[in-house]
């Protein structure tokens, strides 16, 4: 993997804070604090994946990176536009490079659309193509993603869920985007359709040149698709590295703890080490703790944790992680 | 374990079939099983398996009609199931067997405490008094790692997360000191650093209460951490059953072998490209007449869709339902 010198993506500390309202007069009594300052750079054809448990902020961070929140604060930079500060109106034209693949296939499909319909409505809003060319690009999208032809006059319901996913793939691949934010784009389905989806977008990458952010809990399936990954933990980036170097030799005691709670496929158990079993749950982002935000469940937790949110070190070219162990 | 050890539940030719309008869907199809005392049997298989199916028939705790247990006998505690009175049923939900339901969020009463929904079935199936439950409810709380019980025991749902929603789940249907405990899917919803806490707590509850344990998944390598023996369901059937390390290290049923590949591991190492199962899983509308995944199987023969394979024995406890492991075809 060549790391361009421009990332075709770079977002700079960006924040999402929800506001929360409350009482008889609905006074804004506080923030969720879902996004806290996150920044990353995704290179043009790679994928970074971004993993983390759920309430962790990796969805919101994706949706807010593509601008569809009005951001708290922050830079985000896409094919060399910035977009962080940008009215939604003025968005519309920066629309067909960036796209999004939506986690549950049964809820972002419309029921009252034919396949069809669905898949040339980008090109009803961004193109000028006459109706045939529309429906021959939908058909060709169709072939891409690996659907029948024949079955573009049929309703979603009549799609299983994998089906379903490569739909909302065939859409959001129509205006040829060059970055594709995949939130959970295999979540919702079964063992054995995952893996289908998966080949199919890692095909579609290569035949049109995509770069991703691929969002997901699933830490086994990350590593085969990305080739950097970060770790997100209560709105912040914890971790970030090639994907070998993360999963083989991880930094941070969250991500050591993420891993080691992944049940491997074997069960000889003298094949792993010895699982990390974090306590607790995870903190409310309403109401961060003080100091580094996973001192309330760390295993190497020390005074300062609790006081001194710790700063990014970069340990070695590409690998960046904040936590007060590596700190000098 | 040994085969001589005598099974707390034994299960034979259970078959159900739910009445639609659309036809009959043969969501389980002559499943047998036993479930030997103090072991955990892991359940595999995809959605529409019939994994959870199976586990709810035995207990009627599917809605009838449209479901309906056609076949079958459920022997438990020299009792059978299937024939029991729903008096005598009730007595059997949540007091001998315990069940662990899959979504912590949908599956206690929201307008209740955590209390008084642990204390239900002290008082119904032990007949304890309001006091006695209470301190009960409380331990209970604490065996499954709650802390402050006695405080939450009059909270509400909503005042609990995910992974304390699904110890308290554990904790109703451990209340009763059940023999056998039914866990569907109880981590899907959850973390995996809060799955791991209950997995933990899973495997240390079952050491120390002796409780047998099926455990529904469809997360191989939760079953690879956890189970003693295995089931792999396909199509309402059990296409393959052996003891855990067997399974993972010796697969048989092409399927077996397909969903072991499918799935990219965290270590060793990448694979260029997923293994896929290519095509979907087999809608049931009839009673199968063929092997149920010939359609998808790198290996499938003429024979495989004129016949259902029985499941053939390999030894160590080991069988699967495929005509490869046939004794005579596998000899020539």
């Amino acid at each position: 993997m060549f790391d361009a010198p421009t990332p075709l993506v770079r977002v700079r500390d960006l924040k999402m804070h929800f506001p929360i309202y409350s009482g008889l007069f609905r006074k804004r009594t506080g923030e969720v604090k879902a996004v806290d300052g996150v920044s990353f750079d995704v290179f043009e054809g790679e994928t970074l994946g971004l993993v983390g448990e759920s309430g962790c902020g990796k969805s919101t961070c994706g949706r807010a990176v593509l601008r569809l929140y009005d951001i708290t604060e922050g830079e985000i930079t896409i094919d060399g536009a910035e977009i962080g500060t940008k009215d939604q109106s003025d968005l519309r034209s920066m629309r067909p490079v960036m796209q999004m693949v939506f986690q549950d296939p049964q809820a972002s499909l419309n029921p009252r659309m034919t396949v069809e319909a669905i898949i040339r409505e980008p090109l009803d809003e961004h193109t000028t193509l006459s109706a045939a060319e529309k429906r021959e690009k939908v058909l060709e999208l169709m072939d891409a993603v690996g659907l029948n032809r024949a079955f573009a006059g049929r309703y979603p319901h009549a799609f299983s869920g994998g089906q379903r996913q490569r739909i909302g793939i065939a859409r959001a691949l129509a205006l040829n985007p060059k970055f594709i934010v995949c939130d959970e784009p295999i979540a919702a389905l079964d063992v054995s359709i995952q893996a289908q989806v998966v080949n199919l977008l890692e095909d579609l990458q290569e035949q049109f040149g995509l770069t991703y952010l691929f969002i997901s809990h699933d830490l086994s399936m990350v590593r085969h698709i990305a080739d950097r990954v970060a770790v997100m933990y209560l709105g912040k980036i914890v971790e970030i590295a090639p994907s070998d170097v993360l999963y083989t030799a991880p930094k941070h005691p969250y991500t050591q703890a993420l891993l080691s709670a992944v049940p491997e496929p074997d069960p000889s158990a003298d094949a792993r080490g010895e699982r990390i079993v974090l306590q607790g749950d995870v903190p409310s982002p309403s109401n961060p703790p003080k100091g580094c935000n996973f001192c309330t469940r760390c295993p190497k937790v020390m005074d300062i944790c609790k006081e001194v949110e710790p700063a990014s070190v970069e340990l070695a070219p590409g690998h960046v992680t904040a936590c007060h162990l590596y700190q000098n | 374990m040994p085969d001589t050890v005598k099974p707390i539940l034994s299960v034979e030719g259970l078959q159900t079939v739910f009445n639609t309008r659309k036809g009959e869907i043969h969501a389980v199809n002559h499943v047998d099983f036993d479930l030997r005392a103090g072991e955990l049997l892991g359940v595999v298989g995809e959605s529409g398996s019939g994994k959870s199916v199976t586990m709810m028939s035995l207990l009627k705790l599917l809605p009838m009609p449209p479901a309906e247990v056609r076949n079958g006998r459920a022997m438990f505690d020299g009792r059978d199931l299937l024939q029991l009175s729903d008096d005598d049923l009730r007595t059997v939900r949540g007091g001998e067997i315990g069940f662990v339901f899959q979504d912590p969020m949908t599956s206690l009463n929201p307008v209740f405490t955590v209390g008084f929904q642990i204390m239900e079935p002290l008082r119904t199936h032990m007949g304890l008094s309001k006091r006695d439950a209470k301190k009960r409810a409380q331990e209970l709380l604490e065996l499954v790692g709650i802390p402050d019980a006695a405080r939450r025991l009059d909270d509400y749902p909503h005042q609990f997360s995910g992974g304390m929603r699904q110890r308290v789940m554990i904790a109703i249907a451990l209340a009763c000191d059940p023999k056998v405990l039914i866990a569907d899917e109880p981590t899907t919803a959850l973390d995996v650093t809060i799955q791991a806490q209950i997995l933990e707590l899973m495997k240390d509850l079952r050491d120390r209460l002796g409780m047998a344990v099926i455990w529904i998944t469809h997360d191989l390598g939760v079953i690879a951490g956890i189970a003693d023996r295995v089931m792999v369901m396909y199509g309402g059937q059990i296409v393959e059953h052996a003891p855990v390390k067997e399974l993972f290290r010796n697969p048989q049923h092409p399927y077996t072998k397909a969903l072991l590949k499918t799935v990219p591991s965290l270590s060793g190492e990448r694979a260029k490209r997923l293994t896929v199962i290519e095509g979907q899983p087999p809608i049931l509308s009839s009673a199968p007449c063929a092997c149920s995944f010939r359609d998808r199987c790198p290996q499938a023969m003429p024979r495989c869709g004129t016949e259902n394979p029985a499941r053939y024995g390999i030894g160590n406890g080991h069988d699967a339902a495929c005509f490869l492991v046939e004794p005579e075809v596998a000899h020539v």
